[in-house]
């Protein structure tokens, strides 16, 4: 892979669709710096109107989690029923609750 | 009893329809394949852009004009969704596109043939981003997540591109002798180029079998080409014009288009390098590189100023 | 005639400089930059759109917005030469962009408050699209003016070669003059104070140096033009020439 420091370095793209929505990510792009980055995402990625706001990282700021702990990180979850409406009984008739 | 392996656990969740994601474990001949087809996606895709853009200077009227400055440029950001999601394999754009000037990545044939006439930009429009869009469709499917995404946000862009190209070709059957001409004559042109596009027949493609397996493909060629010549001989009747095959015609008992024998001598010979514009094409592709070295650098020069000057100011 | 004249001028800029940045797509820099300039040609062959429509309502012979793109001849068109010199390299089409933008964001700002309405209309819109080319053009003149060397000589040749078609944006016409009076035009004289601050404000962070007053090119308004005129309407115009009446 070639490392080139004349390379602009990647960052994600985020994007808010309109008002009221969490920014989405979108893909990413290429540029030499966070002003140049937000113009590259206006330009490459709201062409057709998909949004009112925009968030742009490096991509090497983004820590991710490992495929190798979605079992502990995300199989509790499982049986813990008891944080869903579900999972408590009413008797029918009340209402608004 | 067998151990379960790796490759057996992501097989399953190709199986169910689980997509893979750029971290987890893949095997690596998958992502070879990946990248290969990836990036030979994303440089049609800038290729691509000459043999239209050729036309942008002369449209001739302003809404034909902005109608194909768009499409061009929707091309470019089609290569940039497809370069960005090759990058999450682990391969960044700079390497990729030293792949594609030096000739050992290859990008789709059909963009080494010239745009003699206006009928050109319409031709291309109907058969060439017509063929392209049954290709591509399935890949909003494919296992691999990045590259699923990625077509999701092409197909919807496209779907302009191939209207654009019959509403030309559509106006222009409309109009004078000469004009009625320039379409048959790109017709004939672009009609076998297009069918080509689909790919050698399932029996001469030796990576399609392996492909369906990992769904990165759907479809076989010869099913998605078979539908496309249903589709465009449907078409070509509303146009008016005459698809250049005299073997084409309904075939009752199949329910399909019976069409003639592709040359596949002349695929091969242009996937060679043998295309009446593979050279030029090549040529200004790593000219546009070369000579944008400078702006590159500079940019990245003056962002290093400036983020040292921000730290000294914070210092102070 | 003066408001048709004066519609045309700012038409022809914005149709010749998009024609001109078209040229760049597909041989962009990077393919980040060469999406970022097709938007400019979208937007200012957009611009050139809506003017020509209003030109041909007020001449009322019928005419479209195409006929007069593609049917008048070099004389009749009325862009400053600025907007029809080459492309060169990046950064002398960055330049020629740069002193044009900052000149159509301040005209756009001031026709807002014209007394045409159709004119007033078209420059609120106009003005949300130049408002960030101006930004974009002005950014990257500073990132090439201070960034390698390389690139600083390449701007500052830029520079010194465009600086002599910059006078003409300031320049009234008969159809300037006519148009101010009758409460419809832009001062230019104003235009021409504040466009200063604004490159000399930019130059001075990009470490530009500006020409020393110099020899002003002047005529384009008036159809008078360099010979690039000639081959971009010879490229631009060739099939509606060579098929008259022809609908595409």
């Amino acid at each position: 892979m070639s490392t080139n420091k004349k390379n602009w370095p990647l960052w994600e793209i985020f994007i808010r669709s309109k008002q009221g929505l969490n920014h989405k990510h979108v893909g990413s792009l290429h540029a030499a710096d966070a002003q140049m980055a937000m113009e590259n995402a206006r330009d490459v990625y709201t062409r057709r109107m998909e949004g009112v706001s925009i968030w742009v990282v490096e991509s090497k700021n983004i820590h991710a989690s490992s495929p190798g702990d979605a079992e502990a990180f995300y199989e509790p979850a499982n049986d813990k029923a008891y944080r869903h409406p579900t999972f408590y009984e009413l008797p029918e008739g009340v209402k608004h609750i | 009893m067998k151990e379960i392996t790796l490759a057996d656990k992501f097989q399953a969740k190709i199986d169910q329809e689980i997509k893979i994601e750029p971290k987890d474990w893949m095997p690596e001949k998958y992502r070879k394949t990946l990248i290969r087809q990836m990036s030979q996606h994303a440089h049609s895709e800038i290729v691509g852009m000459l043999p239209e853009g050729n036309w942008i200077s002369r449209a001739p009227t302003l809404r034909r004009k902005l109608g194909l400055l768009a499409k061009v440029q929707d091309e470019a950001g089609h290569g940039l969704y497809l370069y960005s999601a090759t990058e999450t394999l682990g391969i960044d754009r700079e390497t990729l596109l030293e792949q594609l000037h030096t000739g050992k990545a290859k990008y789709s044939s059909i963009f080494n043939y010239p745009t003699t006439t206006w009928a050109d930009i319409g031709a291309i429009g109907w058969l060439v981003d017509g063929a392209a869009i049954m290709n591509q469709v399935p890949l909003c499917r494919c296992s691999y997540g990045p590259y699923a995404r990625a077509m999701v946000r092409v197909c919807k862009e496209e779907s302009f591109h191939q209207r654009q190209g019959f509403e030309i070709l559509m106006t222009m059957m409309e109009g004078n002798e000469a004009q009625k001409h320039m379409v048959q004559d790109a017709v004939n042109r672009w009609w076998w180029p297009s069918m080509m596009m689909f790919g050698p027949s399932d029996g001469d493609s030796p990576n399609s079998a392996q492909s369906m397996k990992w769904k990165i493909k759907r479809f076989s060629n010869d099913d998605l080409r078979q539908k496309f010549v249903d589709i465009c001989a449907e078409q070509a009747q509303i146009l008016g014009i005459t698809l250049p095959d005299p073997d084409l015609k309904w075939n009752e008992e199949r329910q399909h288009y019976d069409f003639g024998e592709i040359d596949w001598s002349e695929f091969w010979n242009v996937v060679k390098g043998n295309g009446p514009c593979n050279k030029e094409r090549l040529d200004a592709r790593v000219k546009a590189h070369e000579e944008g070295a400078w702006v590159r650098e500079a940019a990245m020069a003056h962002a290093e100023k400036r983020r040292k000057r921000k730290e000294a100011a914070q210092v102070a | 005639m003066n408001l048709y004249n004066y519609i045309l001028q700012q038409a022809d800029n914005t149709l010749i400089l998009g024609q001109r940045l078209s040229e760049w797509c597909g041989h962009g820099p990077v393919l980040e930059q060469d999406i970022a300039l097709t938007n400019i040609a979208l937007d200012l062959i957009g611009q050139a759109r809506s003017l020509y429509q209003y030109a041909t309502e007020i001449e009322g012979k019928g005419r479209t917005e195409d006929d007069l793109a593609f049917l008048r001849d070099v004389w009749d068109f009325k862009n400053i030469q600025l907007v029809e010199q080459a492309n060169g390299h990046f950064g002398t089409t960055l330049v020629r962009q740069f002193f044009f933008d900052v000149f159509n964001f301040h005209f756009y700002r001031a026709l807002q408050n014209s007394k045409d309405e159709t004119l007033a209309a078209i420059a609120v819109k106009s003005l949300k699209e130049v408002t960030y080319h101006h930004r974009y053009s002005s950014e990257w003149i500073i990132r090439l003016g201070d960034g390698t060397e390389e690139s600083h000589q390449k701007v500052q040749g830029a520079v010194n070669d465009l600086w002599m078609f910059t006078g003409e944006l300031f320049v009234p016409s008969t159809a300037d003059q006519a148009m101010l009076e009758a409460g419809i035009g832009v001062d230019l004289e104003k235009i021409k104070q504040l466009w200063m601050e604004k490159v000399t404000a930019v130059f001075q962070e990009a470490t530009i140096r500006k020409p020393e007053d110099t020899w002003m090119q002047k005529g384009g308004k008036e159809g008078k033009h360099t010979e690039h005129l000639g081959f971009i309407l010879a490229d631009m115009q060739f099939l509606q020439r060579a098929y008259p009446g022809a609908k595409w």
